[in-house]
């Protein structure tokens, strides 16, 4: 057991207030005490001036904040066209705009954010996005990229706070704004209707009031505590409601705080209690928080996306229910499944869709040249099946018959209405799946062999042995062969459509992939009911628009015999991207890192592993140095640490990832990698100037070292500049051009 | 207990009695009826194949794993004097009498005996008892599912017998690190680490959890090692540098030296040659070398050239061209140039030759002296059968037509002009003058007009083409790829003037004369390259499992049944083990996080050295687990149940630590103590009981009547052959 604290409550609240700085000062044992002396700075105002060196403080990042916005407002309005991928962003502004529902790969607190500017500005909706280099012409844009460019330019007082707080040098807060001030890619990036300023605001607000929380440790549970506690969390919602990216920046809030708390947990000076406190509000605010924002932003998602549109095919029946224009929506249809029923039939795996057949046969050399039979996920008249006894063909509508239920166990034809052709398969081997059979649509006028039998199967049999519309789960067992009808989910070729491939597989192992509902279901003789059971509850539309997410993200898998983009291009700046115009008469604007800042980021990362391990095996070799030595490297390797990890936690996953990566992934990263060289270049020049103290001019060492990579930066700026504000006239490799001398890697392309 | 250990003479000669009955038994249970199924049992079909390759010195190229694997295996055909006279094609097939069975199987049957007694040791060197010592070994003796996988001749027993080789002998030379430095002993229980952590590696890529698992191991004792300030400098340098050489150094090259042998073994040219680069296929005996021997090595104006894709993929194919033109209008109503056909083909063909002519001049012969082409020429490519050129345009390509068409020029008259101006760039040149070589050279071709790159597109051309693969065009030459680069593979310097005659020439085989050979490095670079990159496409099998499935054994693979009756094999797992292996993990995870909070308060429930000797056996052991289970998360290939075994010997390994663990530590009283001890004596009771069950499925010898098999079926999920008759 802990030992007693015994105080109670008034004692325990009390002693955190110092406890942590104390504490920290006598465990690093002189490491600490220096850093705190030596990080501020060499000159050390007198006492007078400190109120001036506030106000100057402040003023300073107020230019900060002035430059970045200014050069992020700057031509804002050129190119009146859509650019790159603001044709998806903006059009999902529109979306929301027209509360039409869609689909897309990441969560949707984003494109909401875009369609709020959008609305708030007086853009109607009514611009159809179409493809990159159409003209905004008479419709309000400026409203969409203004709120885009406002949260991108935060980005830069933000790196400024952050490093400044870490590092506790001014110089090296300056340093990083520039980099990021003057890098043409942030800056491209922060120009149009896109996710990702939204994202990176996201991303670094997280960070700074991370950082910032950290700061104010010694006093827990006071007003700044809490504020920046929670404004952590509702940054880290905010940064995962984007994209899941976020999920990055969770990662290492969440390992800083077991960090945190695993200190906390050493302070034996703790109660348990006081513990118990830590913890639950770190629970509270960094995992109840934001979960909660996160849910109610899917909540608006849902209200404001009443009505049917583009992406309703991905959801289950029951999703589509709610969709108003939808024909699940307050529909009626017979309950349950009877001969001559004429039906669609879903399958139940995630953006399948429905039982598919038209008027193309199998290409030859395919298997039987038979007609078609694919998984389609609109809605479209050959999604129609009429359901046939195997055995008669009498037309079982004709109103002399009893009405005959379909049951579990049954032999049944299922009949193309559009072609007439019966759902058949045999021993031929599948398109795609080598090791399934063919399914084809065969026979003529309902008309076929043994081989278009099926028997229906209901799953769990929850309703009893009749099969409901919608609710009930069948599974279809090829009668010949024994195998079950399922789709693969594999994207057949040019010759079917890019639809996808259906199978009959013969593996008898029980997956969504072969299981199919009915959803629907039209029979003159049957009475009608209303649907309105189905509504689901909001935990099941949640749960399922992320699995449809996901879904969809491992989708997007590059081709063979294409160009992707690869990680390691990224930080070498190898290429950039085209964001519009190609040829020489085009307004053209081209994402690329300033290459002067990024190689800089790149020979830093070098540098600072370099450095840090230098540092790290003295000090466990017990070196003694100087105090102010001390402080830089305490300064280098908990403030440029925990800067390194957010670089390898945004960059690193990406060589895992198997789907689709483009350039502008890295961009979180280079926040990152951007302040981490601020930190590291203040750093060291400090510990040259300290290790030249002898020499008459060493404190001008780092003015000067700073400032020239200040000057650096802004002049290559100068250079790039036409890049993000955009250039017409001859391409670069056109000596005449004006960015002729500028193209250093042959794969730039501008 | 521990006085027990001082006297030296009598602990000594106690380890090797169990030793040697451990061995002994773990022989026995592997080693009998070794031949007996005399059939091909599941993937013995796989690896069969290229342990006849290796009896036949014929080149293959496998992507499951580096070539020491296979070498082993075919190590025992070696000795078994196997003539690689088999045809592999069918699971079950009877072996014929050429095929040494017992031999075969002998290597991985030995690995997993001597895994037995190998767990014995861990747990020993652990520092933990000789009960728990011998208890690990038992479990590894009656775990059906290691003894399945060892007698049969497949890989995973061998990569766990060196997984638990490395860490014995990381073990070993960790407790040589207090005592005596620097030894004899020292360094050879260090190299042996380095040693099996490669050959674990060599053995199947996962190997390379284990190694890792062992580097950081390391790794964190080299830096408690750093922060001994009694230690000199230069002595810590002495030990990180023996260190890095041991475990860095060594592996790579041994991993090379697997290589090196492979390549030197394999010297003849067979069925996988075609996924290799032209320079590679020549430098194997027969098949490409046959050709390209004695051919010219610079490419001059008047060539006579084949052009093969690096890329190939989906299929490796070489530039072609017929008489048939595109099609007037395609299916999807655009239209075409409707000039003749360029595709690639992925067969040798009379069609698929080209001459690379000057542009300046007319002849299509090879003037003397030869002009060699070089890096930046503007050359024409005119193909040789219908002697129309190479030509690209600002026309849609069939398939892909967001790229140029590329065709062989047919002037209409239709105001459309030849653009038939190719600037050759050799992408692997050395200097910017450098010549156009023979195989060696990987080539560009940029079309001078549009600057647009000729490229494999990787799509199929419909009915017109023939199905062939669509060449294209490509505008935006987005940096380097592969499917735009190209090399010359049969050339010859043309000497023919009239299109008749120089048709009759391509008819003609290429002559005979000298060989190129490439470097160690170069061969071992790309077949390694080939190796990572080369995907088998089949993502089903009927007994693929998901990692979930393993940790409670919901699944199981039948490997084999007799033809007539129901004997049969199964990889099937003792539950009893399985289970209580999975336990014991979480009863680890949960103490360990309890002890460590505890410590955290200044409470400290274990001595020191316990707690020392609990945590490194929670590294190598739980740790292991980890490393070879977890990352089946991330991966997409075709999963089975066999992937789980090492993941599972480290479980076993960990089981009697943390038996004993309780009863040290958690047990207050003698009587508690000694009823924890009749528990753990029933529980191993029980799982003697099951394996013994189980043991027909596991060899096969017992036909087993179809109720006994049912009875046999305890998880509905569990696949066991049952003849209807």
């Amino acid at each position: 057991m802990p030992p007693a604290t015994g105080g109670g409550l008034a004692e325990s609240e009390l002693r955190p207030r110092r406890g942590r700085c104390g504490h920290q000062a006598a465990r690093a044992a002189g490491w600490d005490v220096a850093a705190t002396a030596a990080a501020r700075n060499p000159k050390r105002p007198a006492r007078g001036s400190r109120r001036f060196e506030t106000a100057s403080r402040w003023a300073l990042l107020a230019l900060v904040t002035l430059l970045s916005f200014a050069t992020r407002f700057h031509r804002l309005d050129e190119p009146p066209h859509i650019c790159w991928d603001e044709t998806h962003f903006g059009k999902m502004g529109s979306y929301y705009i027209n509360r039409t529902f869609f689909f897309d790969v990441h969560p949707p607190l984003g494109k909401m954010l875009i369609g709020l500017a959008g609305y708030l500005s007086g853009y109607d909706g009514t611009f159809l996005f179409q493809k990159p280099g159409d003209k905004y012409e008479h419709h309000s844009y400026m409203g969409m990229r203004g709120f885009c460019a406002f949260l991108g330019s935060w980005l830069v007082p933000f790196a400024y706070l952050t490093v400044l707080d870490l590092s506790k040098s001014l110089s090296a807060a300056l340093l990083t704004a520039a980099l990021l001030t003057f890098d043409t890619g942030c800056l491209t990036l922060s120009q149009y209707i896109l996710l990702d300023p939204i994202l990176m605001f996201f991303i670094m607000a997280a960070m700074l009031s991370m950082v910032k929380y950290n700061s104010c440790a010694d006093r827990p549970f006071s007003a700044p505590w809490w504020f920046w506690l929670s404004l952590t969390g509702v940054s880290l919602a905010g940064a995962l409601g984007v994209k899941f990216v976020g999920l990055f920046i969770i990662l290492q809030v969440g390992l800083n705080t077991i960090a945190d708390l695993w200190y906390l947990f050493g302070d034996l000076s703790l109660s348990l209690v006081t513990m118990g406190k830590h913890v639950t509000a770190r629970v509270l605010c960094l995992i109840v928080l934001p979960l909660a924002l996160y849910t109610a932003t899917f909540a608006v998602h849902f209200m404001v996306l009443s009505k049917s549109g583009p992406g309703d095919g991905f959801f289950s029946s029951a999703f589509q229910a709610r969709l108003s224009g939808n024909n699940l929506h307050n529909a009626s249809i017979p309950e349950h499944l009877a001969y001559g029923s004429v039906i669609t039939v879903k399958n139940l795996q995630m953006a399948i869709g429905y039982l598919h057949s038209h008027r193309h046969l199998y290409p030859e050399g395919i298997g039987a040249r038979q007609q078609q039979v694919t998984t389609y996920l609109h809605k479209d008249y050959n999604n129609l099946w009429i359901i046939k006894k195997h055995n008669t063909n009498s037309d079982p509508l004709d109103p002399s018959f009893p009405v005959e239920f379909v049951r579990h166990g049954d032999i049944i034809r299922l009949e193309h209405k559009e072609t007439s052709r019966n759902l058949h398969s045999h021993y031929h081997e599948a398109p795609l799946t080598r090791k399934h059979y063919q399914v084809t649509g065969y026979g003529i006028n309902g008309t076929g062999d043994s081989n278009d039998f099926w028997r229906i199967e209901v799953v769990n049999r929850k309703f009893g042995n009749q099969i409901k519309v919608l609710r009930s789960r069948i599974r279809l067992i090829h009668l010949v062969t024994g195998c079950v009808l399922g789709s693969s989910g594999k994207v057949l070729p040019k010759w079917g459509w890019e639809q996808l491939e259906v199978t009959c597989t013969p593996y008898l192992k029980e997956t969504l992939n072969s299981i199919w509902n009915v959803e629907d279901h039209i029979n003159p003789k049957l009475p009608n009911i209303s649907l309105n059971v189905l509504q689901p509850s909001f935990p099941e539309i949640l749960l399922e628009s992320h699995m449809v997410m996901i879904w969809g993200n491992n989708g997007l898998k590059p081709k063979d015999n294409e160009f992707t983009s690869k990680p390691w291009h990224w930080p070498i700046n190898y290429q950039g991207l085209r964001f519009s115009g190609v040829n020489d008469t085009d307004f053209r604007v081209y994402l690329l890192g300033n290459p002067v800042v990024w190689w800089l980021n790149l020979l830093s990362i070098a540098l600072y592993l370099l450095s840090g391990s230098i540092i790290a095996i003295a000090m466990q070799r017990g070196t003694r140095v100087p105090a102010e030595v001390a402080g830089l490297s305490q300064v280098l390797l908990r403030g440029g640490g925990q800067v390194l990890l957010g670089w390898m936690l945004h960059y690193f996953p990406f060589f895992l990832m198997g789907r689709v990566l483009y350039f502008h992934h890295y961009f979180p990263a280079m926040l990152f990698s951007s302040m981490l060289t601020g930190i590291l270049w203040d750093t060291l020049l400090r510990l040259c100037a300290w290790g030249l103290a002898s020499w008459p001019l060493a404190r001008g060492i780092h003015v000067v070292g700073i400032l020239s990579l200040l000057l650096g930066t802004a002049y290559s700026f100068y250079l790039f500049h036409p890049l993000a504000y955009g250039m017409v006239g001859p391409l670069a490799q056109d000596p005449q051009s004006p960015m002729a001398g500028l193209r250093w890697l042959d794969s730039w392309e501008f | 207990m521990w006085g027990f250990l001082k006297r030296p003479l009598v602990v000594t000669a106690d380890i090797n009695l169990h030793l040697v009955a451990l061995t002994g038994m773990g022989l026995l249970s592997r080693l009998w009826q070794l031949t007996y199924p005399r059939a091909v049992v599941f993937d013995e079909v796989y690896y069969g194949q290229y342990i006849s390759f290796y009896m036949k010195r014929i080149f293959f190229l496998d992507d499951s794993g580096p070539p020491f694997g296979h070498m082993v295996l075919a190590l025992g055909g070696y000795l078994g004097g196997f003539d690689g006279n088999f045809l592999w094609n069918r699971i079950g097939a009877e072996y014929t009498s050429n095929v040494p069975v017992w031999s075969l199987r002998l290597l991985p049957a030995l690995a997993g005996a001597l895994s037995v007694p190998m767990a014995y040791q861990i747990v020993l060197e652990l520092r933990f008892s000789h009960c728990a010592a011998v208890g690990a070994a038992l479990l590894m003796l009656i775990e059906n599912a290691l003894i399945t996988q060892s007698r049969l001749m497949l890989l995973e027993s061998v990569l766990i017998f060196f997984n638990l080789l490395a860490v014995l002998s990381y073990l070993k030379f960790f407790n040589c690190q207090k005592l005596s430095p620097f030894s004899l002993s020292w360094w050879f229980w260090l190299t042996l680490t380095g040693v099996a952590c490669s050959c674990a590696v060599g053995v199947k890529y996962m190997g390379v959890f284990t190694y890792l698992l062992m580097l950081v191991v390391a790794a964190v004792h080299a830096w408690h090692l750093i922060g001994d300030q009694t230690l000199s400098n230069v002595r810590v340098f002495c030990h990180l540098l023996a260190r890095a050489v041991a475990l860095l150094v060594i592996p790579a090259v041994l991993y090379l030296l697997f290589f090196y042998i492979h390549l030197i073994v394999l010297f003849r040219s067979g069925p996988h040659d075609q996924i290799m680069s032209s320079a590679f296929q020549a430098s194997l005996e027969g098949g490409l070398a046959r050709i390209t021997q004695g051919q010219p090595l610079e490419v001059a104006f008047g060539s006579q050239v084949t052009l093969r894709s690096v890329f190939g993929k989906p299929v490796p194919c070489w530039l072609h061209s017929h008489q048939n033109t595109y099609p007037m209008i395609y299916e999807n109503g655009r239209g075409s140039s409707h000039q003749q056909q360029v595709t690639c083909y992925p067969f040798k063909d009379v069609n698929n030759w080209w001459i690379v002519k000057d542009p300046r001049r007319h002849q299509l012969v090879v003037s003397s002296p030869p002009r060699p082409v070089r890096h930046g020429d503007m050359v024409q490519l005119v193909h040789g059968m219908t002697a129309r050129s190479l030509n690209t345009h600002d026309v849609a390509a069939p398939m892909s037509p967001h790229s140029q068409e590329v065709s062989c020029y047919i002037d209409y008259n239709i105001s459309m002009p030849a653009q038939n101006l190719w600037r050759l760039e050799i992408v692997n040149r050395r200097s910017d003058t450098e010549v156009w070589k023979t195989i060696l050279s990987e080539v560009r071709f940029v079309h001078v007009n549009t600057s647009a790159v000729l490229k494999l597109s990787g799509a199929h051309l419909p009915d017109w083409g023939f199905r062939q693969l669509e060449i294209v065009g490509e505008k935006l030459s987005r940096g380097y790829h592969e499917s735009t680069v190209w090399n010359v593979e049969e050339h010859r310097y043309g000497t023919s003037q009239e299109q008749k005659e120089r048709e009759w020439e391509l008819n003609s085989p290429v002559q005979v004369d000298a060989s190129r050979n490439l470097s160690f490095m170069a061969r071992f670079s790309e077949l390694q390259w080939r190796m990572l990159v080369l995907r088998s496409d089949d993502s089903e099998h009927k007994y693929s499992s998901s990692p979930l499935e393993w940790v409670t054994l919901d699944t199981n693979i039948a490997y084999w049944l007799h033809p007539r009756t129901s004997a049969q094999i199964h990889l099937l797992g003792n539950i009893v083990i399985w289970v209580s292996g999975s336990l014991a993990l979480a009863v680890y995870t949960l103490l360990f996080l309890w002890y460590l909070l505890r410590r955290r308060r200044n409470v400290h429930d274990l001595p020191q050295d316990a707690w020392l000797r609990w945590v490194l056996a929670g590294a190598l052991c739980a740790g292991g687990w980890a490393v070879n289970y977890l990352p089946f998360f991330l991966m997409e290939k075709t999963l089975f149940l066999y992937h789980y075994l090492p993941a599972l010997t480290f479980q076993i390994l960990l089981l009697p630590v943390v038996l004993q663990h309780i009863s040290d530590h958690l047990c207050r009283s003698q009587l508690q103590r000694s009823v924890f001890g009749a528990l753990v004596v029933a529980w191993y009771s029980s799982a003697c009981h099951v394996s013994n069950t189980l043991r027909p499925l596991t060899y096969g010898d017992k036909s087993l009547s179809p109720e006994e098999l049912k009875a046999l079926r305890w998880k509905d999920s569990w696949d066991i052959l049952i003849r209807k008759h």
